[in-house]
């Protein structure tokens, strides 16, 4: 099906979210969106979706005009749609959740869940899913709830599929497998409307680019463009993608984690016995596959999880036994990986957010009397300080676009005087040019003498931003190795990449320097057969765990 | 199957989602499904409804009953045995038993101008502030609760409480004019706030859930008070139903003096002053402190709450302490000032009638504050109603269920008056029925 979009227009208030845009979608292209945070990708893919009324502008199909209702007109006209935040019933099945919304029921009107339950093994088959259609949803990594959602669109029979930042929370193995699945669908002609903030994936996929920039296309860009190219179309002007810092200049260690164990009620251990230090003016980086401790790690630091046993010391003291507001109130700053589950109050708005941490301390309060003006004053402040576009302070955080609300989180945790800074996933969803300012963020706290712990599952953050880094694998840490060798040579990828999936450090150098092209091979850029990746099965555990038999840093090798 | 027919009705994915919403929300507000998300339920979606939505549902509701007065009159049922040959006998019957009932209904509860004396005209308007009282005091504790994410059920048992220490500060001491008044309504909050507290307390030490906690609280304050007015201090006509009256310095003062209109026969009294000044005080709370600020952010995403340090369970007792005290006040209308003396009846069904004040005035402290005005006037223009025609009082309680139902169906009341879904627009990032929350401010 070929799909075009004239002139659509989508005002909010006072702002223009998309102005007059002009897309044409041919069948079976793979279609990438590219542009800054706030830019107005995923105000468009609503429109065409019809969760958004357009206030101007039209949608043709193969020709002919169609105007939609509401989703399930799009969903009847062929369109279907993975969102930014996608969402399903967490105790539902896979099967279950196929069948809501459009619930194949036979006589008597009883959910015909076996013909859903077929239909998602056929799919599955098909396109290689590799998914149960009787697990619970909140048993499956989140790769594979993607997966769930992809397979609902297409039970529906969608011939253009719309991906909306797909990528920002999947490992770079689900990234590979989705990549792989994309290509799948191209080949059967289903035609892809592509949201995301990584280049490489971009070049690597996309038969068409088309960038925008304040909610009007600025161009068409090739896909042989380079990624330096393609970031200075979205952003405007030139960016660095690469992070400019000195060397590190530590001090002492003032941030101790010794022999800590996190151990879940079911008995599984999620930390493993570790221990590492942070000194001050060093950047240490924790790397690894999503799910290995990391989050019990960052969530011990602030107090949110307890530990069962060893100890934390920041400056000597003990942090175990404080509260998580004691903690916050004493200088640590903490960015949580989940940024709408953790991060903000949806609810809220963008001025409220911003002192969710401070609200009850000067100036924003004396005594119990909240001010707001101080609260709208520091609003204004820190939103000009992070680029946030809104329309107003006061407007609820949810009108933010994905981007712009990670940087509300980061504005509020990087603007006190800290001793201790914690960050999980800090530019998740950020376009190049905020991940560039935030990056300089990081480093400008580090150069002050706070110790910095970034947790981070994108192997090119880890290699720019770190200082030293400790790799994380089921509970623990496989090694701690130096970002720069004693040579200034950066770390081998292929050596983290080994690591991040078990390998410990001196075996992952030896495999690294043995079998280097063979892990070369598994490029994202190449469109052979990658047996590795086609071979490579994923157990799920009950615990959520998802264990990688492959070699995990593939898709982090630049083409 | 794959094939969308038309006649399928497929269900659009977006009304799916308005009832996944309502059985197991899933939040569209998750970003990442990792862990547990944020999930706007019922709750959320029902109080994030608009002021429009309020009174569409209260016009709704009203003209719902109009037609089952219609239907329940005599004359209308006559006339409708021979419906085919003069339909429209039927609808002027109908009409007529419907204009009479609404007509004595604001007869009884605004102003009813066949009365002989101004004041007698007024005097219906002052009655449904009256019957307000309580129902605003109790329905502001129970909109607290909602903004914290709490189902208080227990405004029924908190009221009883506060009553009884209210009324026994009341009967059993001699204190000073004012003094005693003040300790009477201190006594009175500081009851329902015990009562409160206890479910707040189980719920933040022990996770027990505070629905079936109040229910049973419920309950026992039922038993309390009737054993309690069985005791000897309590119980002087024997009766078991009315305890000694409370002292004429414990009681709240006409608001309309007899010295400044003499005659006026009003019950109107001071408690109207404190409900007003309680709205104000719970406007103050959760717009301005530093407490509600938290009390909404923990009703509205408890992980990023505590998350930023707040402490849930600190919070989930402070809410139901003041959810409690404020019912706690509402007893005190009743017994210091309307009654004057503890009844086993004393809280009446003012703590679930509560609960759809503070549903109407979507927790809303100026909200609240209207919605329990007219449920008052619905009160006290059903006694007239009652009287004047043959419709019975019932009625009142059918709109009052009606009103229920139609604010939790927003739907539903779109759909009946052709309304845009305001949703659609926010949807994005939003979950269903999120909104500033300012605004009301
Ligand atoms: N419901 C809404 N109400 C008001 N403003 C909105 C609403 N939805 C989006 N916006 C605004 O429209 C602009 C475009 O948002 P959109 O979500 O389309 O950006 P995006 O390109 O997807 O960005 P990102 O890469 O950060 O996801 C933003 O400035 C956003 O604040
Ligand atoms: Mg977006």
């Amino acid at each position: 099906m070929k799909l075009e979009l004239q002139g659509i227009t989508k005002v909010f208030g006072s702002l223009v979210a998309n102005d007059h845009i002009d897309l044409v979608v041919e069948p079976g292209e793979i279609h990438a969106l590219l542009g800054e945070n706030g830019a107005g990708k995923s105000t468009l893919m609503n429109v065409l979706y019809g969760l958004y009324d357009p206030d101007d502008g039209q949608i043709l199909l193969d020709g002919s005009p169609a105007t939609f209702k509401g989703p399930g007109d799009a969903v009847s006209a062929g369109i279907g749609m993975v969102h930014q935040h996608f969402m399903l019933v967490p105790v539902f099945t896979v099967a279950e959740s196929v069948a809501l919304g459009y619930e194949p029921t036979g006589a008597g009107g009883v959910l015909r869940l076996e013909e859903a339950r077929r239909r998602v093994r056929e799919i599955s088959d098909r396109f290689g899913f590799q998914v149960d259609p009787d697990a619970r949803i909140e048993d499956l990594p989140v790769g594979v709830q993607q997966r769930v959602e992809i397979i609902k669109a297409l039970s529906r029979d969608a011939q253009v599929l719309i991906l909306d930042e797909p990528t920002a929370v999947l490992t770079p193995q689900e990234t590979d497998e989705l990549i792989r699945i994309m290509r799948e669908l191209k080949e059967s002609g289903t035609s892809i409307v592509f949201i995301t903030h990584k280049l490489r994936e971009v070049r690597a996929i996309a038969d068409r680019i088309t960038v925008i920039r304040r909610g009007t296309v600025v161009g068409e860009a090739s896909p042989t463009s380079t990624e330096t190219e393609l970031a200075s179309l979205m952003v405007g002007r030139s960016v660095s993608l690469t992070v400019d810092k000195e060397p590190a200049q530590p001090g002492e260690a003032t941030f101790e984690v010794e022999n800590l164990s996190v151990v879940a009620p079911n008995g599984t251990v999620l930390v493993d016995d570790i221990s590492f230090d942070v000194r001050a003016g060093e950047i240490l980086c924790v790397a690894g596959v999503q799910g290995n401790g990391q989050t019990e790690l960052a969530e011990v630091i602030l107090g949110i999880e307890e530990p069962d046993s060893g100890s934390v010391r920041l400056d000597g003291e003990d942090l175990l036994g404080k509260g998580v507001k004691e903690r916050l109130r004493s200088g640590i700053g903490f960015v949580p990986e989940d940024r709408s589950t953790d991060g903000v109050v949806s609810s809220f708005s963008i001025a409220e957010n911003l002192v969710l941490d401070l609200y009850d301390t000067q100036p924003f309060a004396r005594g119990v009397s909240m001010s707001p003006a101080k609260v709208t004053a520091n609003a204004e402040q820190r939103t000009e300080e992070f680029d946030v576009r809104y329309t107003s302070v006061h407007d609820p955080i949810s009108t933010l676009s994905g981007g712009n609300a990670q940087k509300v989180v980061l504005a509020r945790e990087m603007s006190r005087p800290l001793r201790l800074l914690v960050a999980s996933q800090p530019t998740r969803g950020l376009d190049v040019g905020s991940i560039e300012f935030v990056h300089r963020r990081v480093v400008a706290e580090r150069d002050r003498g706070t110790p910095v712990i970034i947790v981070s599952t994108e192997l090119d953050e880890v290699l720019g931003l770190a200082d030293r880094i400790a790799v994380m694998y089921r509970g623990r840490i496989v090694g701690i190795v130096d970002a720069k060798g004693e040579d200034g040579a950066p770390v081998n990828r292929d050596v983290l990449g080994l690591m991040m999936a078990g390998v410990p450090l001196e075996d992952a150098q030896r495999q690294a320097a043995e079998h280097h092209s063979v892990l070369g091979a598994a490029d994202l850029g190449d469109d052979g057969p990658r047996p590795a990746a086609e071979g490579e099965t994923r157990h799920t555990s009950a615990e959520g765990e998802t264990r990688h038999t492959s070699a995990p840093a593939s898709t982090e090798e630049r083409p | 199957m794959s094939d969308q027919t038309p006649g399928h009705t497929p269900e659009r994915p977006d009304a799916g989602e308005e009832q996944s919403v309502a059985a197991t929300p899933p939040g569209e507000t998750g970003g990442p499904t990792v862990r547990e998300q944020e999930r706007p339920g019922v709750l959320q979606q029902i109080l994030g409804g608009s002021a429009l939505m309020s009174v569409l549902a209260v016009v709704l509701a009203l003209f719902i009953g109009g037609l089952l007065i219609a239907f329940a009159d005599e004359d209308t049922r006559e006339a409708a045995t021979y419906f085919f040959a003069r339909p429209l006998d039927t609808i002027s019957a109908g009409w007529t038993a419907m204009a009479e009932a609404y007509v004595a209904m604001f007869r009884g509860s605004v102003f009813d101008w066949q009365a002989a004396t101004f004041a007698g005209a007024v005097k219906p308007l002052t009655e449904s502030m009256v019957f307000a009282i309580p129902l605003i005091l109790a329905g502001l504790g129970i909109a607290v609760g909602f903004r914290a994410g709490l189902f208080n059920i227990g405004a029924q048992g908190q009221i009883i409480v506060g009553a009884i220490v209210a009324a026994w500060l009341g009967f059993a001491f001699d204190l000073p004019p004012v003094i005693h008044l003040l300790v009477a309504i201190l006594g009175g909050a500081i009851g329902g706030a015990v009562w409160g507290g206890i479910p707040g307390v189980l719920k933040a030490r022990f996770g027990a859930n505070e629905v079936i906690v109040t229910i049973m609280l419920n309950y026992i304050a039922v038993y309390l008070i009737s054993y309690i007015l069985k005791q000897p201090g309590f119980n002087p006509g024997r009766t078991g139903q009315r305890s000694p009256a409370v002292s004429p310095d414990a009681t709240y003062p006409l608001l309309v003096p007899q010295w400044l209109w003499p005659d006026n026969g009003f019950r109107l009294h001071w408690g109207f002053v404190v409900a007003i000044l309680a709205t104000v005080f719970v406007w103050w709370l959760m717009e301005r402190s530093t407490v509600g600020f938290q009390i909404r952010a923990v009703g509205a995403n408890p992980a990023a709450a505590r998350t930023a340090g707040m402490s849930v369970g600190r919070i989930t007792v402070i809410t139901m302490v003041v959810a409690g005290a404020l019912a706690g006040l509402a007893a005190t209308g009743q017994v210091l000032g309307t009654e004057r003396s503890l009844t086993a009846g004393v809280a009446a069904s003012f703590g679930f009638d509560a609960i759809t004040v503070a549903l109407l005035g979507r927790s809303r402290p100026w909200g609240t504050f209207f919605a329990g005005l007219l449920f008052g006037a619905l009160k006290a223009g059903g006694f007239l109603m009652q009287s004047l025609t043959s419709t019975p009082i019932d009625i009142v309680l059918v709109v009052q269920s009606l009103i229920v139902l139609f604010i939790a169906a927003p739907p539903l009341v779109r759909t009946v008056f052709r309304l845009p879904d305001p949703d659609r627009r926010r949807r994005r990032k939003a979950g269903p029925g999120t909104t500033p929350q300012e605004a009301t401010a």
